[in-house]
């Protein structure tokens, strides 16, 4: 991804940022380190699906997960109880942000598998394995009918997954990115 | 314009309607001030008001007084002075604790009283053992310890952090009988500590590619958030002091990501990873929670700005006004984009306005404190403000505002979050008893 022509490009760029002044001379006590060493807390994902770890995971095999781990607190079935509720068919009205559901307003089927992946269970983050991400964010989907009950969910199908509420933003600064 | 003229021959001159004075009468005639209020233009003016007794020494002044502290605590009769809490019982959810503004004075807010949201409660983060890897679209990945940072070239300034979805209860459709503290008290300011972003990337290089990064927290949620390499070049830092003391653990011990004038979940606290990409991640923070809805059933994405807005602090509800006189109106503007340019105060409902004066230094994306001489006549009257930031944005009307993003249908919760990013007019109804409500004007 990284290359030694970007490299050069990248030094230009900082130059043509900071006024074409000379670098500042800093520390330099950052330690190098490796991607390799960064994996275990490396877990952005994008919308495209980069980032997606390997494995895999269908509604089928969420389920009994999600009625042992997620359900104290989402409801059965997702339908909602102390925390959200993961599956509705509520329709957005007004501006209040209690409309919102996954199915209404999520944008993109990837921040599932983020969200779930780095926060969830709530009483024990970063517990689940990649595969009962994977098949909790199937069955999640399934359950909203945004995939079909039998669809397996993994790096390549995730971010294909087309959220019906994709194209209702606006930015609202564009200048500021 | 009425002018009312004490004894030592100073005018006071009104310049608005229903009492308000001329800012100057602050700035430079505090002599002509105390001369009207002893001159019975305040509350003495009845001459019932009997002569003070003779004085005599307190028991505090006769006795050797309490051990001096190796870390001082205020005086035990400020301890109503306090943060409101969302969650006191420490449940397994999220936490607010909002600063009571109409309690504080000046610009700074105390440590203890800096407003915070936590999502997952407040990590026990060990500094010494706390990593900041910045990493991603950058020519060498790089980890920082608290210690190393310690040595790098530091920056001081104030800024506000705000909550983007501070005065949510605004969004009611009737005003909602609450202090300032309940409807604004997601916003605090300080002087950060730290290290500028931009002086890390010299050394982690940047991709020219890279047109955002991924910030991450150390907390159980793992909060992340999307922001754009601009800002990184512009004035981010990874702040490590809050008011010259390492960061509250509230508010990120210990080190924080500070995005001057950016919504405040965007200023990752316990920041431990930076990761430059290509484009946004959409986490759910920035998918979902503050992605306001429109009346017209869109939604804005990537609002980041808190914009220009006002509050008056004193008077404000919860406040009792103890009979006519001349108060002083005080209050706090504030502007995601720079510095306040102007505020201007009404007291009948914004029928007429005057320019209150601004407390020096005015600051860029940091709280300015406002003040106005006020004669209150007893009658009733409608305190507002509206600012103006040095970019030429002015802070919305409540029509305006309400015309462009709407209202709820029902009174909400005040602790809910219905929508974000309200920054229009607040407005104090003082009634003939002095008690003061919160009204829509």
């Amino acid at each position: 991804m990284f290359t030694r022509k970007g490299a050069i490009a990248a030094a230009s760029l900082w130059l043509a940022l900071t006024g074409g002044a000379s670098l500042a001379e800093t520390p330099n006590l950052g330690k190098p380190i490796d991607e390799a060493a960064i994996a275990a807390w490396d877990i952005s994902i994008l919308p495209d699906g980069t980032g997606l770890p390997k494995g895999s995971g269908t509604p089928a095999q969420g389920a009994p997960i999600y009625a042992e781990k997620c359900a104290a607190c989402h409801g059965d079935n997702g339908k909602g109880g102390e925390a959200a509720a993961l599956v509705s068919d509520r329709q957005l009205a007004g501006i209040s942000a209690a409309q919102k559901t996954i199915k209404n307003f999520w944008p993109y089927s990837t921040t599932i598998f983020d969200f779930v992946r780095r926060a969830m269970p709530f009483q024990m983050p970063r517990s689940l394995t990649d595969d009962e991400v994977y098949a909790l964010t199937a069955y999640i989907l399934a359950e909203n009918k945004l995939i079909g009950a039998t669809d397996t969910m993994d790096a390549q199908t995730l971010p294909k997954v087309k959220m019906p509420n994709r194209d209702n933003f606006i930015i609202r600064f564009p200048d500021r990115i | 314009m009425s002018k009312h003229r004490d004894m030592r021959g100073q005018a006071l001159e009104a310049t608005a309607g229903n009492g308000l004075i001329d800012r100057r009468a602050l700035l430079g005639r505090g002599i002509a001030l105390a001369g009207a209020m002893g001159a019975g233009i305040g509350p003495a003016a009845a001459g019932a008001e009997p002569l003070a007794q003779p004085l005599a020494d307190p028991p505090w002044s006769l006795e050797f007084g309490d051990r001096t502290p190796p870390y001082q605590m205020r005086s035990k009769f400020e301890a109503q002075v306090v943060r409101t809490l969302s969650n006191p019982k420490h449940e397994m959810r999220n936490s607010h604790a909002r600063t009571p503004h109409h309690q504080l004075e000046g610009t700074t807010t105390p440590n203890g009283l800096h407003f915070t949201i936590n999502h997952g409660g407040v990590p026990d983060i060990d500094p010494d053992k706390h990593r900041l890897v910045i990493h991603g679209m950058v020519r060498q990945p790089l980890e920082f310890t608290l210690e190393t940072l310690s040595r790098y070239p530091m920056v001081s300034r104030a800024a506000f952090v705000e909550c983007g979805g501070n005065s949510a209860p605004m969004f009611s459709p009737e005003p909602l009988q609450e202090t300032v503290q309940a409807l604004h008290g997601l916003a605090s300011c300080a002087e950060w500590t730290g290290v500028k972003l931009s002086t890390l990337l010299e050394e982690t290089g940047i991709d020219p590619r890279a047109t955002w990064f991924i910030a991450e927290g150390a907390d159980s949620p793992h909060l992340s958030r999307s922001v754009p390499i601009k800002k990184a070049l512009d004035d981010a830092m990874i702040a490590l002091y809050q008011n010259g003391e390492r960061l509250m653990p509230g508010n990120g011990y210990p080190m924080r990501l500070l995005l001057p004038g950016y919504e405040g979940n965007m200023n990752v606290k316990f920041l431990r990873r930076i990761k430059l990409v290509e484009q946004p991640a959409l986490s759910m923070y920035e998918a979902r929670t503050y992605s306001p809805i429109l009346p017209s059933g869109k939604a804005y994405r990537f609002y980041f700005l808190q914009e220009v807005k006002s509050f008056i602090t004193y008077p404000s509800h919860g406040h009792a006004l103890k009979g006519p006189g001349l108060y002083e109106i005080s209050g706090i503007a504030y502007s995601g984009t720079g510095p306040i340019e102007k505020v201007m105060v009404s007291a009948d409902g914004g029928q007429s306005w005057a320019q209150a004066a601004l407390q020096e230094p005015v600051l860029s994306k940091a709280f300015t404190r406002f003040r106005l001489p006020w004669r209150w006549n007893g009658g009733p009257a409608t305190l507002l403000s509206r600012a103006w930031d040095q970019s030429g944005n002015v802070q919305p009307t409540r029509a305006e505002f309400v015309a462009a993003r709407g209202e709820l249908t029902k009174p909400p919760p005040v602790l809910g979050f219905l929508n974000q990013h309200y920054n229009s007019i607040t407005s104090w109804g003082v009634a003939t008893n002095g008690e003061v409500k919160h009204v829509y004007a």
